[in-house]
């Protein structure tokens, strides 16, 4: 028996030694296995779906803009340009009806032309599936196809964010081929230049080049223009720990880390040759969102001492560090952007504890509980939470910390009777009816008011896009008056590349089209 | 003999039938909402409630259970609602990793702690026992986390023998994803080898003290001999039982080190399943995680015929 246990033992040794032998293979004779042209893209997590639609994660966009595209999308300067239409749509003297003509010799994934009854189809699955087509349908009277290649859409009354709705990444109005529509999606056959090829959950999604891919002719500007799919494959790797994504890009391991921890900024910096930093500006904005409807801050001169009792730098600070990652500033846009604005700003970054104590008990604040419901998910949600409740007691507020995972955290607030305010952040986007989700009606926070009605109608009816600009500034004044959310103000991104990578252009979702390695 | 496995049979299926009620129930108590975790922020009450009744969440939780019991006789256990796969496959993808990552690192740990388990006992009370026993310590205190972050940065980001994470290309060949286990194997088989280390060091310490091993020493055998076949083999039960127990406990436990090297295993997934709530998955695991426990637990005992034959069932 012990002999054939030693004997046992024996394989079992001989075995590691072959496993340990083939382990020590040093890195240069494994990369010899590599394909030059696949890129490896570190990113943040897992997947919730690979239906565009279904989710408006950023992580979604990231990946499957490759495979899907808009009829419509975003330039360098966040100006509209057609990707699957021909161009701009033409628009009725009413503003209600857009006809739109779909380029030609368009190839789907499937080897077939897209269709205009394809373009249908999608835009009425968007309709029923994302979120962000369902709160479009109730403007949309009637949505059909002309012809092969013309499209219909009829409002019911004038609605200027049609076009930026159709052209977001983020729960993308994608166009499918329309025998590939199902509930949840099983084929992915668009028309972008990279196809769905795989999924292994936890490990990659592997895009590959489509051959067919019809490019438009025009130079490439933002997430439009001529796209060329210069990687053979695009391999969109979840590593999940940002301490793990410093590493690997430090090693060459990734070309492209997405979303790493600020503090990593020095060691990216001194690794010259390895890995470049990149800094996207004005990535996005921390929002508190007060609920409107239930408890303690229903009442909105309680909400306007609370406003005035808040210094949205100091959570900045506290949230972000360096003073490279955020800018603390009471304009929603950035300046420069046609959505620029001012108004407001007298209310914003105050930090003035007494004239929030004497706002607070001429409201009739009889020191109910402020419950502020955030989570570690992301470190600075909850390191401004805690700058956030110093600042309340600091006004004589009583608060109450109540940290949760994401998941409880999305789930609560969709009850009134649970929170008063909670925190979240967004990615920055150009249309303002983007987000955050509270301008529109029914999200958490219950914001409804005549104020917001009045201002938000005047600037979706306005198809000029000259004019909407000042009508923003109407609505942000009333964000300030009537303080549903607070937007805190822009963080920036830290992301990473390695030198190898050509092409790379920083944006809200990273796109990988006219990108490859030096050789 | 036969009698005994088929209790020991029975008491599985009692176990596994009490796991299953109790990973039910705990994932429902537990607060969040897997339907608002996969619509996003855009997502309306409405939106959600719609939703729900795709998953079927929307049903009372006894009727849900039953559903998946009724499944489970037939070996399904479920579909998840965010990989778009049934649980079973989704298990099977990354069995191979947390196998691989668990043998591979128990091998470590026994490489590691029988022999110097075995040293510190023969020098007990001197230089060389206390260091290693100083070593056990360390090795049960050390985060495992921080730890494979240290051997990263030397071995990967410095040296560059390793790869930092992941479990290699699509179409890597088996040979080349042992070189992605090597880091995180080390990380476990070195920080569990603290266990075994004063494991067998306490077990070879009741076996040294035996009249028998006082008898081979007065035979004339040699130290050698003594040591490694009269004590070592008696010693070996309860050894034998932590290394089993250490391999059950990586199949699931090694969350952490999984996660930092982006190892596509069982316990990143289920991490990643209970952070965004998905039901199917985290039961469907932990049952088959319980499943293995147990089912090691008893080639354990059955082990113990093999190392020690005084043993009968």
């Amino acid at each position: 028996m012990m002999q054939k246990f030693l004997l046992n033992r024996r394989h079992a040794v001989a075995l590691a030694l072959v496993m340990g032998g083939s382990a020590m293979l040093p890195m240069a004779a494994q990369g010899q296995a590599l394909s030059k042209s696949a890129l490896n893209l570190a990113m943040i997590a897992e997947p919730s779906t690979l239906d565009p639609m279904a989710s408006t994660a950023d992580l979604v966009a990231t990946i499957m803009q490759h495979v899907y595209e808009p009829l419509y999308t975003f330039d360098a300067n966040w100006k509209m340009i057609p990707m699957l239409a021909e161009g701009l749509p033409k628009v009725s003297a009413d503003g209600k009806r857009y006809s739109i003509t779909l380029r030609k010799g368009v190839m789907l994934h499937n080897g077939r032309e897209l269709h205009a009854d394809d373009v249908v189809a999608s835009l009425k699955r968007w309709m029923e599936v994302s979120p962000r087509g369902k709160a479009l349908s109730k403007e949309v009277v009637d949505l059909s196809a002309s012809g092969a290649s013309g499209i219909e859409i009829t409002l019911r009354a004038p609605y200027a964010p049609l076009l930026p709705q159709l052209a977001l990444p983020s729960g993308m109005a994608a166009i499918m081929a329309k025998e590939s529509i199902a509930m949840p999606l099983k084929e992915f056959v668009g028309t972008g230049p990279y196809k769905f090829k795989e999924r292994r959950p936890d490990q990659y999604v592997l895009l590959t080049r489509f051959d067919q891919y019809s490019a438009r002719k025009e130079a490439a500007s933002g997430y439009g223009g001529k796209k060329v799919a210069i990687a053979d494959e695009l391999r969109f790797i979840p590593v999940p720990n940002a301490n793990t994504r410093v590493e690997g890009s430090l090693a060459g391991q990734y070309h492209f880390a997405d979303l790493l921890p600020t503090e990593a900024l020095g060691r990216l910096e001194k690794a010259t040759g390895k890995t470049v930093p990149i800094l996207t500006p004005s990535f996005g904005f921390p929002y508190f969102v007060f609920n409107t409807k239930e408890g303690v801050m229903a009442s909105l001169p309680v909400r306007k001492a609370v406003q005035t009792s808040f210094g949205e730098g100091e959570m900045l600070a506290a949230g972000f560090g360096d003073t490279r990652f955020f800018t603390a500033e009471p304009n929603h846009f950035p300046k420069g952007t046609p959505f620029y604005s001012a108004a407001g700003a007298a209310l914003y970054n105050e930090r003035d504890a007494n004239k929030a104590k004497t706002q607070a008990a001429t409201a009739g604040y009889k020191g109910e509980t402020i419950r502020i419901l955030t989570s570690r998910q992301y470190d600075f949600h909850y390191n401004m939470a805690l700058i956030m409740a110093e600042q309340l007691k600091r006004a004589g507020f009583k608060a109450e910390l109540n940290v949760v995972d994401w998941a409880t955290l999305v789930q609560r607030r969709n009850d009134s009777k649970l929170w008063d305010i909670y925190i979240t952040h967004s990615g920055q986007f150009p249309e303002p009816m983007l987000s955050p989700p509270q301008l529109g009606e029914g999200a958490p926070g219950w914001w409804s008011s005549p104020a917001k009605q009045a201002t938000l109608a005047a600037l979706n009816q306005e198809t000029n896009p000259a004019k909407r600009g000042a009508l923003w500034g109407a609505v942000q004044q009333v964000v300030y008056d009537e303080v549903p959310y607070i937007n805190v103000g822009k963080f920036n991104s830290l992301s990473a590349k390695s030198p190898a990578l050509q092409g790379y252009l920083p944006s809200t979702w990273p796109f990988f089209w006219n990108t490859g390695l030096k050789n | 003999m036969i009698r005994y496995m088929l209790s020991r049979l029975m008491g599985m299926l009692v176990v596994i039938a009490l796991v299953a009620v109790i990973v039910f129930v705990l994932t429902r108590a537990a607060s969040g909402d897997p339907i608002s975790v996969l619509l996003g922020d855009q997502a309306t009450a409405e939106d959600i409630v719609s939703a729900q009744k795709i998953y079927g969440l929307d049903k009372p939780l006894p009727v849900q259970f039953g559903y998946w019991l009724k499944e489970l006789s037939h070996g399904n256990l479920g579909q998840s609602i965010f990989l778009q796969r049934p649980v079973t496959q989704a298990l099977w993808e990354r069995a191979e990793p947390t196998t691989l990552l668990a043998l591979m690192a128990v091998f470590i740990a026994a490489a590691i702690g029988v022999p110097c388990g075995i040293v510190s006992a023969v020098f007990r009370g001197k230089l060389i026992d206390q260091l290693l026993t100083g070593f056990a310590m360390l090795g049960a205190s050390i985060p495992s986390f921080w730890f494979g972050l240290v051997l990263m940065q030397i071995f990967a980001v410095s040296l560059g023998w390793f790869p930092v994470s992941g479990y290699g290309d699509p179409g890597a060949t088996l040979s080349e994803r042992f070189h992605y286990l090597v880091l995180p194997s080390v990380v476990l088989g070195v920080l569990n080898s603290a266990l075994i280390i004063r494991f067998t060091r306490a077990s070879m310490l009741d076996v040294l003290g035996e009249d028998y091993v006082r008898t081979a020493r007065a035979k004339g055998l040699s130290e050698q001999v003594v040591v490694l076949k009269h004590a070592l083999r008696n010693a070996l039960v309860p050894i034998v039982t932590v290394l089993g127990l250490t391999v059950a406990l990586m199949i699931g436990g090694a969350v952490v080190t999984e996660t930092v090297f982006g190892l596509p295993g069982i316990g990143n997934l289920v991490v990643s399943a209970v952070l965004r709530r998905d039901y199917p998955v985290i039961q469907g695991a932990l049952l088959v995680i319980a499943m293995i426990y147990v089912v090691i637990n008893f080639l354990t005992d059955l082990l113990y015929i093999v190392v020690d034959p005084r043993v009968k069932y």
